[in-house]
Parts: C-alpha cells; sequence; structure tokens
C-alpha cells in the first residue's frame, strides 16, 4: 500500500525528493521532542502545488500526513503517527519579497527564522519572535506553534507578526489568509490558523511584519540572593509601566552550569540573576535602565553589571540563549518543560517546582522568560538510570499541575501537540474543547491534516487516539 | 464573572441580537436583542491584564487603567464588546498594535446557551486553538461575547501630535523610530510620536515636524483597506494610515477586496459549525 503512495507522490514531485528507506523513516520519527511515532513516507516538496499534490494523494489514500518544519519543536507537534506522510517544507525556503518601507515581507516556510533576520538587517529590520531555537527553526513551523522567544515580552509572539499565509487546506484547496492588508474582510482565519499545529492545514506562504531595530539597547545583569527578590524584581519593573524588551531569569545551577560553558563572569554564588534589555530611543533607555537599577536595589539585587558595549551584550545573551547546551555537563538527558503562570505567581510556584522535583530525586534547572511568567523548568537527568523516566513524566505532570492551580496555562510557547494533549481538560471544560474541535474541523473536514495532537479524544470526535510508546500524557 | 443570566438571555432557539451603545451600527434591527454584563471584574497592573464585561464601556476602562498608569489599545468608544467584535483598529494602530491582539481570554455564549472559555488570562498562552482571534471581528455571529481578559500597555510618558507638509508621506514614516501613528492626506502628514519628552522632541526635530493640537478629522464616508505600499498613490478626499493601510474616505466607495471563493466557502463552515441555525445576529455577514 506505502508502495502504491511513493509511486504516485514520486510521480507528482521527483522519485528523489520521496524517501521511504529504513533509515530515512527512522531520522523523521520524531521531532526534538521525546515523543516518537513512525512515518510510512517522507516527502519534500518545493512548491505550492507539490505540498497541493501531495495533499490530494494523502486524501485520496486515506492517509494522514504531517507537516514539518526544521523539526525543533518540543511539544511532538510534527511526530508522525500511524506511518503517515511527512510533508517536510524545509526545501521551500526562499524569502520571495521584503517590503522595507511598509516593513513587510513574504518568505516560504522553510525559511530560517534566523536567516529571515539577517537577510532584512541591511534595512535594520529584524523578525521578532526569537525562539532559542532561531539559528535552526523554520518560520512555518513558528506559524505552526505560534513560538515566542525571549523578546515576545515587548513585541508578541508569532501570530503578531503574521499578517497573512498562503495555506494548502487538507481538501487540497489553496486559500489565502490574511494578507498585507491590516483587516482583510471576514473571519480572521489567519488568527485561527496561526498555532493550529499542522491541523487545518499546510502554510506555503507566510508574510510577516519585520519590526524596526532599535536605536538603542542596553543589557544589564543583576544577581539576588533569593528566587523570590528576583521574581518580585520582575512584577516591580511591570508594575511600574515599563516593558523591557526581554526580562529573563537563571536560577543558581543554571547559572553554574552556564558559566562553566562561557566563562563570561557570571555570579555563581547568587540564587537567581535577571538579564534585563532595554530598547529603544536613548533617552528613554537610560531614564528606564535607571529606574530598573533602582528597582532591582530596592528588592536586593547583590550586583548589577550593565554590558559595556555589544561583544559583553552578546556573551551575556550567548549565556541565555546556550544554556541548554550548558546542561549537557551537567546529565546526559534533559526534559524541557513549557508553562505560563501569573508574574505575581511565581515565587510560590518555583519553590513548588523545587519541591516537586526533589520529591522525584531529580534535578531542575530554571532559565525562562520572567516577564510574561513563562516558565521553563528543565529537568536534568541520565536516562540509563532505571525507572527514572517514569520519575521525570510524573515531575512533569506536577509541575503541569500547579502550573494551571495558579492560574496558569499548558504553554506559552511550545504549544500542545501530544505532549500536553491530554492535559487540555486542565484548563478548558468539554464544552470549551468542543469547540476548538469544530474550529479544526471546519479547516480540515478530511481529519487527516495531523490527526489526533492537541485535543484530547472526546473532542475530536471518538477519533482512534494513537499514542506512541514514550509519550508523556 | 457569572454569566448565567446572560446565557440563560440568549438561550437555545429563536432569533437573537446582540446590544451595546449603538456606536457601531447597533443590534440587527427586529430581532430580539440581548446585552452583555458590563463592570470592571479587576484591574492587575503587574501583570498588565484586566478583566470587564463584554458591555462595560471602552471609556470607563481607560478611566480605570488610566489610574494605574495603563490603557488598552481599543478604539475608544461604545463597548468593549463592540470593539472586539467589529475589530476595527483606530488609527494608533501603528504603534499600539491591532485590536486582535487585545483579547487574552473570551467567555462567550455559544448558539446553544452555553458559556465558553476561549484562549486563557496570560500574557503568553498558545493552549489550543486560537479562538480568541477568531471572535475579533466575527461581529457576533459565533457568539456573543460575555466577559474577557484583556492585554493592557503602559500609558505612554509623553505623547504629541506633529505635522508637515510632504507630497510622500515615506520619507518621514522611515525615520521615525515607532511613531504610534502616521497619517497622510496627500498633501500632508501628521505624526503621533510618545515616550520619553526628550526622545519625542528629538525624533520630530529630525524630521523638521511641527507641533500641532490635534490629528486631522477623519472623513467618514468609508473605511478601507489597501495594500500599506498602495497608500502613497491614493487620490481624493482621504486621510490614510501610513504603514497600516487603512484609508478613510469622504466619498463611500465600493469594496475592492473581493474575497476568493474558497475562503468564503471555509468562513461558512465556521459558521455552520457554531451556530448551524443561524440564530445569532441574523444577516450579518463576516464572508
Amino acid at each position: 500500500m506505502t508502495a502504491t503512495l511513493a509511486a504516485d507522490l514520486g510521480a507528482a514531485l521527483s522519485p528523489d525528493r520521496v524517501r521511504v528507506g529504513a533509515t530515512e523513516l527512522a531520522l523523521y520519527k520524531r521531532d526534538a521532542s521525546n515523543l516518537e511515532g513512525q512515518a510510512g513516507v517522507v516527502c519534500f516538496p518545493t512548491t505550492t502545488v507539490e505540498v497541493q499534490a501531495c495533499v490530494r494523494i494523502a486524501v485520496r489514500h486515506g492517509r494522514p500526513f504531517v507537516a514539518r518544519g526544521a523539526g525543533t519543536g518540543l511539544a511532538g507537534g510534527a511526530t508522525p503517527l500511524d506511518d503517515a506522510i511527512l510533508i517536510v517544507t524545509t526545501k521551500m525556503n526562499r524569502i520571495l519579497s521584503v517590503d522595507p518601507v511598509n516593513r513587510l515581507a513574504w518568505v516560504e516556510p522553510g525559511v530560517l527564522n534566523l536567516d529571515l533576520t539577517r537577510a532584512v538587517s541591511v534595512h535594520g529590520l529584524h523578525f521578532a519572535p526569537d525562539p532559542s531555537s532561531q539559528q535552526s527553526c523554520s518560520i512555518g513551523g513558528n506559524v505552526a506553534n505560534n513560538s515566542g522567544g525571549p523578546h515576545c515580552l515587548a513585541d508578541g509572539v508569532t501570530t503578531a507578526h503574521v499578517l497573512g499565509l498562503e495555506v494548502v487546506l487538507p481538501d487540497g484547496e489553496i486559500v489565502q489568509l490574511g494578507g498585507d492588508e491590516a483587516e482583510p474582510t471576514g473571519y480572521d482565519l489567519r488568527g485561527a490558523f496561526v498555532g493550529s499545529e499542522g491541523m487545518c492545514g499546510i502554510a506555503t506562504k507566510v508574510c510577516v511584519r519585520l519590526t524596526q531595530d532599535p536605536p538603542a539597547v542596553r543589557t544589564l545583569l543583576m544577581d539576588f540572593a533569593s528566587v523570590e527578590a528576583g521574581a518580585l524584581t520582575v512584577s516591580a519593573i511591570i508594575a511600574a509601566g515599563m516593558v523591557p524588551a526581554a526580562l529573563e531569569m537563571m536560577d543558581q545551577l543554571c547559572t553554574r552550569a552556564v558559566e562553566q560553558y562561557i566563562h563570561a563572569g557570571l555570579p555563581v554564588d547568587a540564587a537567581a540573576i535577571l538579564l534585563v534589555e532595554v530598547a529603544g530611543l536613548p533617552h528613554g533607555v537610560e531614564a528606564d535602565v535607571r529606574r530598573i537599577v533602582e528597582i532591582g536595589t530596592a528588592h536586593g539585587a547583590g550586583t548589577v553589571r550593565i554590558a559595556k558595549d555589544e561583544a559583553e551584550r552578546a556573551l551575556l545573551w550567548k549565556g541565555r540563549k546556550n544554556a541548554f547546551g550548558a546542561i549537557a555537563r551537567i546529565k546526559p538527558n534533559y526534559y524541557l518543560h513549557d508553562t505560563v503562570v501569573p508574574r505575581r505567581r511565581l515565587p510560590e510556584v518555583l519553590k513548588q517546582v523545587y519541591e516537586i522535583v526533589e520529591r522525584h530525586e531529580l534535578l531542575a534547572m530554571n532559565v525562562f522568560h520572567a516577564g510574561d511568567g513563562n516558565l521553563h523548568p528543565l529537568l536534568v537527568f541520565d536516562k540509563r538510570e532505571p525507572g527514572v523516566m517514569d520519575r521525570v513524566f510524573a515531575a512533569g505532570e506536577e509541575i503541569v499541575r500547579v502550573s494551571v492551580a495558579a492560574g496558569g496555562v499548558l504553554s506559552g510557547e511550545h504549544g500542545i501537540g501530544l505532549e500536553k494533549r491530554d492535559f487540555m481538560p486542565l484548563m478548558f471544560a468539554p464544552i470549551d474543547l468542543d469547540a476548538q474541535a469544530r474550529l479544526r474541523h471546519s479547516f480540515d473536514t478530511t481529519g487527516l491534516a495531523n490527526p489526533n495532537k492537541v485535543l484530547p479524544s472526546p473532542a475530536s470526535c471518538g477519533d482512534l487516539q494513537h499514542v506512541p510508546e514514550g509519550a508523556w500524557i | 464573572m457569572d454569566l448565567t443570566a446572560f446565557a440563560a438571555a440568549v438561550g437555545a432557539t429563536g432569533q437573537v441580537t446582540i446590544s451595546g451603545l449603538g456606536m457601531r451600527g447597533g443590534p440587527v434591527e427586529g430581532v430580539r436583542a440581548v446585552r452583555a454584563p458590563s463592570g470592571i471584574e479587576w484591574v492587575q497592573a503587574d501583570e498588565m491584564t484586566m478583566r470587564c464585561g463584554a458591555g462595560a464601556p471602552v471609556a470607563d476602562v481607560d478611566s480605570a487603567l488610566a489610574e494605574v498608569g495603563q490603557c488598552v489599545a481599543l478604539p475608544p468608544s461604545g463597548t468593549v464588546g463592540g470593539a472586539l467584535s467589529v475589530g476595527h483598529s483606530d488609527i494608533r494602530r501603528l504603534g499600539y498594535g491591532p485590536v486582535r491582539d487585545v483579547l487574552l481570554q473570551a467567555c462567550y455564549v455559544s448558539d446553544s446557551g452555553q458559556v465558553v472559555q476561549a484562549g486563557g488570562p496570560t500574557v503568553k498562552n498558545v493552549s489550543g486553538f486560537d479562538l480568541c482571534r477568531l471572535l475579533v471581528g466575527a461581529r457576533g455571529t459565533l457568539g456573543f461575547l460575555g466577559d474577557v481578559i484583556l492585554r493592557t500597555r503602559p500609558r505612554p510618558l509623553h505623547s504629541q501630535w506633529y505635522t508637515i507638509d510632504t507630497d510622500d508621506p515615506f520619507p518621514t514614516f522611515t525615520r521615525l523610530y515607532r511613531p504610534a501613528s502616521v497619517l497622510w492626506d496627500g498633501s500632508r502628514l501628521w505624526a503621533l510620536i510618545e515616550g520619553h519628552p526628550a526622545d519625542v522632541a528629538e525624533q520630530a526635530a529630525g524630521c523638521s515636524l511641527t507641533e500641532c493640537a490635534a490629528p486631522p478629522a477623519l472623513p467618514s464616508g468609508s473605511r478601507r483597506v489597501v495594500a500599506p505600499a498602495a497608500v502613497g498613490s491614493l487620490t481624493g478626499d482621504f486621510v490614510a494610515e501610513v504603514g497600516i493601510g487603512i484609508v478613510h474616505h469622504a466619498e463611500p466607495l465600493p469594496s475592492t477586496n473581493p474575497v476568493e471563493s474558497s475562503v468564503t466557502k471555509l468562513a461558512r463552515r465556521i459558521k455552520a459549525a457554531f451556530d448551524p441555525s443561524g440564530r445569532l445576529n441574523p444577516g450579518v455577514s463576516v464572508g
């Protein structure tokens, strides 16, 4: 059956862009999450028409299909289930047009996030969402997951930067949702599509909003004797009417790991450090820096280090963005979580996170977007230890539960995918999930677009639920 | 906020429409009308969020937020629910963003008279499908907003309108850093610059702008949307939002933005999924 399918796909694309070899299928059985599935065929279209052909062939064969960008997703959204056709968009990587005056660009979904920023930097512009994976994640994946990043505090996550989309709907129709016009007639289908994790179709072109580079940037590092003092500083900065460009926190364990890795002179004896970036026009930036230092000092900040030049700023950010790489020095494996809590609840939820991991005899490092309450507890472990995965999953579930119980949400920027699908009822009643399922089925009348993700079974109209081995549910 | 009474008023059968302050066309004529609850439930300055009934006047919300030095990016008149349901931004969109980015969580009453929650209470949230953005601009055809949690923003330290005569808006537009608004009528440009007073003054001086008291009155014949690049070639009696492409014309103009048919079909499927009997705001088309 797969042979016929592959032959059909090969005829529509070209045989060398349709892969069924065991090794290649194994490479694509998961994204950057720990959740493994199995693809039946992996194909690499290069145009919208080829994506349309893949989707139509999938429909004709009644085979599910899953879109995949660079595969950096952390929630299993691009993990193929049930021998699905994996439609990989990495070869659709052209920047189609840039309008530097009105600050927008049309790009294909396989363009890498940082490549877009590099391409438009000559115009003094950048693409604001900057996930830690920005060197390797694709714009299509950013759209599917509504991705964030440290600098989304001031500028918002991906949906605020996507104006329009060309989409191949799950029935093979090609539509344009939104566009460079600010308020297209009708429902905001662009908004409904962003973050739909490949379950509403496949984006083949994206119109993004570009953001002006700030004339002045100041990056400062403050250290605190307690995580609570750092968290209270975050709330006080926001309450004082400032929205820094970024407001990131790292706890001691993480700071020590990072320092060993980058040698930036980070204060390794502090319980927590805050990395604050203020951007804008020079007078406003200097005034904000002064007030932030005052607020930090009033909350017991030890030292305040202001990056003196671009090199030092880059070094401080390198520590933040490569924190996850540094962790390999402690244990070989990690599981990164993503929940959001109201800022004011950060101290108590962090305390609970430490208690949970201690009870499960694990180590947790926290490096996260404190400014928007977006926690990223990172559980580090050695999976060769017998029974450790059970403890990792149990601790993870408790962290999700305490975050939601504190008035938070399941995910701030990674999405739901498979990872948190069955936690959706913690946040939504059956009727709420039913409304989401109605939206999904309006887009996907075939039910073949990345089925069995995001929505737990009662809301997916009785679809057979397939959970891969090792899935954390 | 308790939406039981509102949900009961919407009910599960018969045509029903929602009314606010009548600033955006009002309810559907000849159909039984309901009103969403008003009142501000809370303002959390350190979260930059607030919760209110959809029937709350935008002006009341603005006053409450002013007390904590914040504001919300909604057009200034009518109710919060009306502003969200119509989804039209005001002239500060360039700096403040579109209306759709304001709504974090909505509790709405569905066609079957039940309360449904969309979105979540935090400023950052990607948990599930984005029903909030679908509801903004849906003109009450998919559900009636009951109460909402909104993202707020700091009020600017200083805010000043400036003007300059120019037949090309783009050189000034390009040189300004994140102005809150740039308007142009074909021969004159107005810019709203906000922030630290010294920065505002330097920005204005750098573009040879002159202080003025207020923006021009917007022609009220029609409000249409063009590609932002098309603003430079507009003709007639208009005021255009530079960088955005929203144009306020003196004359009513036919729509130049027909929606493709596959998109219309998709929109119809959504309407049918959320309100199969077509009882919510009957006759209002968003396709």
